[in-house]
């Protein structure tokens, strides 16, 4: 029911897709947002999906709401969902309003998100080829 | 230049002027933009008073939160900025008002999980932990005021 | 005879004594205030000087403004502005109450030496007595007040202080960190605690935190949200929590007490906490660490 773009670019990794939520994402576009993202798991096959909030400087419960139901949405689709990159202030400020992410898995920064969803930093080709080359 | 004692929570508060640089100090609450516009006066003025990283995102946060409810429950209104001090502590004060429904029981309205709208319920009960003092007067038929202020630590 | 003609004549007589003699009165002021700081360390010469001059310039607006003589100190910004900053900065400098207060009266003496000068007429300078008395009463009690607030700031700012430094984050392994708790767990603490802690996990990437409750007393119920608000902080920040020291008693009271920790990993020590922190960093972004020594 978008009738515009939320302008948020998602992006594909394998099997991961990467997105970023910026501090001008209004409500409108935070539920464009959303329709783009799930229709997006579904045609990429994504099984993984990293949400980088690193650049977030406040959460309120609406934000808090719409990283909540992504999560579920996704799961559903069968892709499982790591928030990134969450600032302190950020942190603190959302336990002291009282709200919890239920079901939302976090982790430090984009780096370790994404190796929460199977892709390792390293020297050597990631995952199957390694293997291939060997074979 | 006394105050009328409305709209001083505290007897000896005295609402300074906007300093030099400091953000509007009224933001109309007529569009979605505007809760953006909320945010952004009240980075600057958080700025402005000096206050550190996870006090301004307290701030601005309950402010989103209380901007919101005024949106959304009270069909727009008007959020005023001031600068208070008190014995030489500088803060910063928010009042939100809404000429809306009104909170039927306040109370209630401050549990955690207790919403009418779009969010989580948190509004008004995280706003209020967000911020030192918190003052909310409602009726129903007769609008919603809220005046929240934040302490500089010092 | 009627008191208000004679007040509206006493107040004309002292105003006009402000207006005509301000550097004097603030002089006199300033040196009555030296003579008493013999006793005292404190505000220096120049901040005194100053200060007076602010102070009996604020005075002078003051009377001349419209408001009542019992409230010209309160109602009157400017003046009341001065006289708030001129007890808070002797707050502050750790001047003593009754230094404070005998400043007051100094500045009383100030301005009736210089309507003397004017007059010496003994029901004009009797009124003139009366009036500086109602005026600056007010400014007594508002300075004494004002400095035991300021003292009261100063106690808060330095147990704010104190607990910065009790509550130290220490990195315990490569990737996990452990904050040592002492006494109880309040508000402010935990503000503290989960600002100090949060900080250091992002800035050493790490990915578990271990708080360590042997050194709380007793664990109740806003003990245990304050604990549970620092775990839910640190897991949106994308880590790990494990609660350790938990004692038979605590076990016992967070029970009776119907507290569900039940969502936080516990452990009894610190140690067993350490050992499960190592298991959950020796996951894949970690880079392995050799176990063979030769």
């Amino acid at each position: 029911m978008s009738s515009r773009s939320s302008g948020v670019p998602i992006l594909r990794l394998g099997d991961v897709l990467i997105t970023g939520l910026l501090n001008e994402l209004d409500d409108k576009a935070a539920l464009a947002f959303t329709d783009e993202l799930t229709e997006r798991i579904v045609a990429d096959s994504a099984r993984g999906v990293l949400i980088d909030i690193s650049r977030l400087e406040i959460i309120d419960s609406f934000v808090a709401r719409t990283l909540m139901e992504l999560t579920t949405m996704a799961r559903l689709l069968g892709a499982r969902v790591i928030v990134a990159g969450m600032r302190t202030p950020v942190a603190i400020t959302l336990v002291e309003l009282g709200i919890e992410l239920v079901g939302v898995k976090t982790a430090l920064n984009a780096e370790q998100g994404m190796a929460a969803l199977g892709w390792h930093q390293s020297p050597q080709p990631p995952e199957g080829a390694h293997r291939d080359s060997t074979a | 230049m006394t105050q009328p004692p409305d709209t001083a929570p505290t007897a000896d508060n005295r609402t300074g002027a906007a300093p030099a640089g400091a953000a509007a100090d009224h933001v109309v609450l007529a569009t979605e933009e505007d809760l953006l516009s909320v945010r952004h006066a009240l980075r600057t003025a958080t700025l402005t008073v000096g206050f550190g990283i996870v006090d301004q995102t307290r701030v601005v946060t309950a402010a989103s939160e209380l901007a919101r409810n005024a949106y959304i429950h009270g069909g727009g209104g008007v959020l005023t900025i001031e600068y208070p001090t008190r014995h030489g502590e500088k803060g910063l004060r928010l009042t939100i008002r809404d000429d809306g429904p009104g909170i039927p029981d306040l109370d209630q309205a401050f549990v955690d999980g207790f919403t009418t709208g779009a969010g989580l319920g948190h509004g008004l009960g995280g706003a209020r932990r967000l911020m030192d003092e918190f003052e909310v007067r409602t009726a129903p038929g007769a609008g919603t005021t809220v005046i929240a202020t934040r302490w500089l630590p010092q | 005879m009627g008191s208000s003609m004679n007040e509206e004549a006493a107040r004309k007589a002292v105003a006009g004594a402000v207006r005509g003699r301000a550097e004097a009165i603030a002089d006199r002021w300033v040196q009555l205030q030296m003579q008493q700081a013999a006793l005292d360390t404190g505000v220096s010469e120049s901040e005194l000087r100053e200060e007076a001059d602010t102070l009996v310039a604020a005075l002078l607006t003051g009377l001349d403004s419209g408001l009542p003589v019992d409230h010209i100190v309160d109602a009157h910004a400017e003046l009341n502005r001065a006289v708030t900053e001129f007890s808070l900065r002797r707050a502050r400098q750790g001047a003593s109450p009754t230094h404070t207060s005998l400043a007051v009266l100094a500045l009383k003496e100030a301005l009736l030496q210089a309507v003397q000068q004017d007059t010496q007429e003994g029901n004009e300078l009797f009124a003139a007595a009366l009036l500086i008395n109602r005026l600056l009463d007010v400014a007594g009690a508002l300075s004494f007040e004002t400095y035991v607030e300021g003292r009261e700031e100063i106690i808060r700012r330095q147990s704010r202080q104190l607990l910065e430094v009790s509550t130290p984050v220490v990195r315990l392994w490569h990737r996990v960190l452990g904050v040592p708790l002492i006494r109880t767990l309040d508000t402010g603490r935990t503000q503290v605690v989960m600002e100090n802690l949060l900080q250091a996990i992002q800035d050493q990437e790490a990915t578990v935190a271990i708080i360590d409750i042997t050194g709380v007393p007793t664990v109740d119920t806003a003990v245990a949200q304050h604990l549970m608000q620092t775990v839910n902080a640190v897991r949106l920040m994308g880590a790990d929590c494990i609660i350790s020291g938990i004692r038979p008693p605590i076990a016992q009271t967070i029970v009776q007490l119907g507290i569900d920790l039940s969502t936080i990993m516990t452990r009894a020590t610190l140690s067993d906490a350490l050992t499960e922190a190592i298991k959950l960093t020796a996951g894949p972004p970690v880079q392995p660490h050799t176990v063979t020594t030769r």
